[in-house]
């Protein structure tokens, strides 16, 4: 009888110590956050944003670090959405069976498994050096480019997964190729997962440092970017830069950009949950 | 143009645009075969300078230095022991998530935590690096003498609570994708949810979850700010949680913020590095996706 007691107790106690498990990240990253806010929440002002970087903490700003960001965005979604999507389309409507597709598939699984940084080693030879990109932010914006493509292609494939056949079949039944099949039924019915993809691999590549420090990433740019080929500094690098500083004074002001850089993370993922929730409501094949 | 005309040129475009999606998803195979001869030719000409006796025996790794030492030793210690310790953190809190969610929790419940855990993993990682060196290390000193400002443990610790979710959630996969017919049996022999979790399901469920922690080891030996902010940037053959130590991706961050010459020795040791970190997660995503396979053959 105590035998069976002492397992009912087990068993409701693993009750509370799952409870336990299930928030301690949660907790442990919303205390993290609430020092963080406490330390740089003060330091964020309008000058803060617009200020160039400078060897006096309280005079230096993310402005170059924020455009920075916005144009690595930009590249790379300029880049990695066609050539992923285009990978997508190719892999789920056209080589199904055929044995480089399931080459291909078998690679991309290995790709996202490559560590961040080796891609950065690719990026410096390949467009820092053999390209002659220079460590521009085209450079940056290729090697990301690369890093996220496994996310947007896998993405792009289970969107289209998702679409119905008999979508297909009324099309080609009205006489359609198979490309304005794709282009006018299959894209825009699988829209929504392929937007929830692409909006979290885009978020990713803005949190990434460490490839970008390989390609030769500056820490201090003493100016905006008007180009591609411009060198370039982004929002990680710069707080990476002061948080490697021994002054207290610098880590309030990485404390600061880390504020900014989490909102902007934050909210691509609660876009693109929302996505991915109102997209799945909506089909209903 | 005639009907037929229009017909020809309709298929040849057809054709033109098949061709540019298949190139679009070769780049996957070019990046794959870029990294790969990339890495083997500059170390190539790294090991013809250093003998890869010396790198594998080696207890020094000192290439920046007017005394210069090329053993990979030193950081590949550094790397182990910051993975082990971020390993032996994630692993019993993702456990005990994975049987929480799939054997207890209500299906409401799950379906709104999965996605604030996936949270965890969203965070940009320099920012936990921030978060290991000012708020874990200062904590921690309070408890453990010695622990100096740059260490092994709160790096580790803090690359563990980054990587719960990959665990829980792909434990939590293998554990809900066991038949039920299992859990009834179990249930019918008088036993509890917890004995039923821990003596049933989990065994069941072990190589989906023997793929989880190798694709998180993985995922810690190849994690890069977390460690080059929190870990230090000293070679230090030590397995003392409590002292600074540099894995391999750091070392790769250290020599890419100097400035070293391109084709020079230093330069190439960024390389045979890199190798050395390449090859250990290929070999690890290797087994795990063999397992995988294995796996859900099994079930299907």
């Amino acid at each position: 009888m105590s035998r069976l007691r002492t397992n009912r107790i087990i068993d409701s106690g693993f009750r509370y110590l799952g409870i336990a498990a299930t928030f301690f990240g949660l907790v442990i990253l919303a205390l993290f956050i609430l020092n963080i806010l406490q330390q740089g929440l003060g330091r964020i002002d309008g000058a803060f944003l617009t200020s160039l970087p400078s060897r006096r903490a309280s005079r230096a700003g993310i402005l170059t670090a924020w455009t920075g960001t916005a144009w690595i965005l930009f590249l790379t979604a300029l880049i990695a959405i066609p050539l992923g999507v285009a990978a997508g389309i190719y892999l789920e409507e056209y080589g199904k069976k055929n044995r480089l597709a399931r080459i291909v598939e078998i690679n991309i699984a290995n790709l996202a498994g490559v560590p961040s940084i080796l891609y950065g080693l690719l990026g410096l030879e390949v467009f820092v050096r053999a390209m002659r990109m220079g460590s521009s932010l085209l450079a940056g914006a290729c090697t990301l480019s690369l890093l996220i493509l496994p996310v947007i292609i896998v993405a792009t494939r289970e969107a289209i997964r998702a679409v119905p056949n008999t979508l297909r079949e009324a099309s080609y039944g009205m006489g359609a190729t198979r490309w304005q099949t794709i282009w006018y039924q299959v894209l825009p019915a699988a829209s929504g997962g392929i937007l929830t993809g692409v909006i979290l691999a885009l978020s990713r590549a803005i949190g990434e440092t460490a490839p970008l420090i390989v390609i030769g990433a500056l820490a201090y740019v003493p100016f905006v970017a008007r180009s591609p080929m411009d060198e370039f500094t982004v929002l990680p690098m710069q707080i990476f830069n002061w948080i490697s500083r021994p002054q207290q004074a610098f880590l309030v002001n990485g404390a600061a950009a880390i504020i900014i850089l989490l909102a902007i993370t934050f909210c691509m993922n609660g876009i693109a949950v929302y996505l991915r929730n109102r997209w799945q409501k909506k089909i209903n094949w | 143009m005639t009907a037929n005309g229009k017909h020809v040129v309709k298929k040849q475009t057809e054709r033109w645009i098949e061709r540019g999606l298949a190139l679009s998803a070769l780049i996957t195979m070019l990046t794959t075969a870029g990294i790969i001869w990339i890495l083997a030719s500059e170390s190539w000409e790294f090991f013809k300078e250093v003998s890869i006796i010396d790198f594998l025996t080696d207890t020094q790794w000192t290439p920046l230095f007017v005394d210069k030492h090329y053993g990979i030793l030193p950081l590949l210690t550094g790397t182990l022991l910051t993975t082990l310790i971020a390993i032996l953190t994630a692993l019993p809190l993702g456990i005990v998530i994975a049987v929480y969610l799939s054997e207890y929790a209500s299906q409401g419940f799950r379906r709104a935590i999965k996605p604030a855990l996936e949270i965890l993993a969203a965070v940009p990682t320099v920012v936990y690096g921030f978060f290991a060196l000012t708020v874990v290390t200062p904590f921690l000193q309070n408890f453990i003498p010695g622990l100096s400002t740059f260490n092994a443990l709160s790096a580790g610790i803090v690359m563990g609570i980054m990587i719960i979710p990959l665990i829980s959630s792909l434990s939590e996969d293998a554990l809900y994708a066991v038949p039920r017919s299992l859990r009834e049996a179990s249930f019918g022999m008088g036993a509890n949810r917890f004995q039923t979790g821990f003596r049933v399901v989990v065994p069941a469920a072990s190589s989906g979850i023997l793929v989880s922690v190798i694709l998180a080891i993985s995922r810690a030996i190849g994690e890069t700010m977390v460690v080059a902010v929190a870990a230090g940037q000293q070679p230090n053959l030590t397995f003392d949680p409590r002292q600074a130590v540099e894995t391999i991706t750091t070392y790769i961050v250290q020599v890419s913020l100097g400035d070293v010459q391109h084709n020079s020795l230093e330069y190439r040791t960024i390389f045979a590095a890199g190798i050395t970190l390449f090859l250990f997660t290929f070999a690890l995503n290797h087994i795990s996706f063999r397992l995988k396979k294995r796996y859900q053959e099994q079930y299907e």
